[in-house]
């Protein structure tokens, strides 16, 4: 697992990257109403804005942290957009990406990292 | 930067959990550990309690009240001195142009008047009391806290604590004494739901809102479910959705002129842009504030520019406030639109994120009100 400082955790599964946002981020938004997510096949590079998410408080974008193409998308979280608050690091994962450059993943945190960048 | 200032309650706050953030120069909780959500739907279903003691109070004095009254009639277009004792009255300080300067609430309580006014616009509202009340003493509250009770069982909830608030209907005040303290009450508040606003002394402001919050029935509520509650009410948040740049008429306000300000009423005009506002009266304004539903689940927030088709070059009008609906379990919106776009079940298009989408022209409230009349 591998984390970004735009507050994504990144799970290599198989060939793929499940891409999703920490507890962390989904306490800080708060309670979220609304969800765009790019569509399968997409082509995305490294910090294309991918996925809209909008809470009580405002909207705010997920960055593509790969270059790469979308090959799945958690269409659960568009009719329940509160699943990210219940389980962001779970059952609300975003998409699925196909990086091109899996070296990529080197540039991104660990845990570790990650929970010394948020304390 | 200037420091913040707090209010009665901030250690209270901070010992609940709240987010504390700056609100119009004050460090006010936009939620506590529930969340916005939870804190909106439990004011909805239950009791929730608010402090609002950023907003501002004055009494207004006179020889006598009617002396106040009929003075503060020259800023408002609104029948103060036709106020009964007892009794408290939504009003608006106009400009000269017929804009909005500022929205309040206005208590005839017997030998003066109780005026509560945004926290944003409190300096300025008291200065041009000041300038235009003619043989008034304008005198700033500064010892007294102000909260908010409101929901379904606030009524049950204060009544246990305060018996004489049992027979109060909507927009009545009283001066009731709880543990010793003079509370000032007013049945009222921004939610849509039946409630009660109270200015408490500062001393006394922690204990009283601790005994509320002692009630199982009673949560602690943010700014941010008050602006869902008071959106979903179809309310107005000033600076947003009424500002200098809107008149009474063109925001809906209309039903706050009463007929004696009125043409061919006793007291007709005499208050700031008299002209426009009489004339849009008689006339129709060119626009209207308008509740508005998008059709997806995405929100049209405040700015959303908003066309007549989702191909036209020039925006119509544009969106002052938006957010989720807790309680109504979708987006919801209020903006100004053309008069002839203002008819219920128009369809109209929002820009969000550059894409046109459908929005359709609604009545408010988008959650009908809940009050003891």
């Amino acid at each position: 697992m591998k984390y970004t400082e735009e507050h994504e955790w990144l799970r290599p599964e198989d060939d793929v990257i499940v891409v999703g946002i920490t507890e962390h981020a989904a306490e800080q938004l708060g309670d979220i109403v609304f969800i765009e997510l790019p569509e399968v096949g997409t082509e995305v590079a490294k910090d294309d804005e991918c996925v809209v998410i909008e809470s009580v408080k405002a909207a705010s974008d997920i960055l593509a942290p790969l270059d790469g193409e979308i090959v799945e998308v958690n269409d659960a979280l568009v009719d329940n957009p509160a699943l990210v608050n219940d389980d962001p690091t779970g059952d609300a994962w975003f998409f699925k990406i196909k990086p091109s450059d899996i070296k990529q993943m080197d540039d991104y945190m660990t845990e570790e990292e990650y929970t010394d960048m948020i304390s | 930067m200037t420091d913040l200032l707090t209010t009665p309650l901030h250690a209270l706050h901070v010992e609940l959990g709240a987010r504390m953030v700056p609100f119009a120069g004050w460090e006010m909780p936009v939620q506590y550990t529930a969340g916005v959500m939870k804190e909106h739907l439990h004011t909805r279903a239950r009791a929730g309690l608010f402090d609002v003691s950023h907003m501002g109070q004055v009494l207004l004095r006179g020889p006598e009240v009617r002396t106040a009254a009929l003075a503060l009639e020259t800023l408002v277009p609104v029948d103060v001195a036709g106020l009964k004792e007892g009794r408290q009255r939504y009003a608006l300080f106009t400009g000269d142009d017929g804009g909005i300067l500022d929205d309040l609430m206005v208590a005839n309580r017997g030998d003066h008047l109780f005026v509560v006014v945004n926290a944003a616009c409190r300096d300025r509202d008291i200065a041009h009391m000041t300038r235009h009340l003619d043989g008034v003493t304008v005198e700033p509250v500064t010892d007294r806290a102000l909260l908010a009770l409101q929901g379904p069982e606030a009524g049950a909830v204060m009544a246990a604590i305060a018996p004489e608030v049992a027979g109060m209907r909507f927009m009545d005040v009283a001066t009731v004494t709880v543990d010793g303290a003079d509370l000032w009450i007013s049945r009222s508040g921004y939610t849509g739901e039946d409630g009660f606003e109270v200015s408490v002394p500062d001393t006394a402001a922690e204990a009283f809102a601790r005994r509320l919050l002692a009630d199982e029935r009673v949560a602690p509520i943010g700014l941010g479910a008050r602006d869902s509650l008071r959106l979903e009410a179809g309310l107005c948040l000033y600076g947003h959705d009424i500002d200098t740049t809107t008149s009474p008429v063109e925001a809906g306000l209309a039903w706050a002129i009463q007929k004696v300000r009125r043409t061919g009423g006793e007291r007709a005009g005499g208050f700031p842009g008299a002209d426009r506002i009489l004339r849009e009266i008689a006339d129709g304004p060119a626009r209207l504030r308008t509740g508005l539903l998008p059709e997806t689940r995405a929100p049209m927030r405040e700015g959303t520019r908003l066309f007549a088709t989702e191909d036209a070059v020039e925006p119509v009008g544009r969106v002052t406030s938006g957010a989720f609906g807790p309680t109504l379990g979708g987006p919801m919106s209020m903006g100004y639109v053309p008069v002839d776009l203002a008819a219920p079940g128009t369809t109209l298009y929002g820009e969000v994120r550059g894409r046109r989408m459908p929005v359709r022209t609604a009545p408010l409230p988008f959650v009908a009100a809940n009050f003891k009349r």
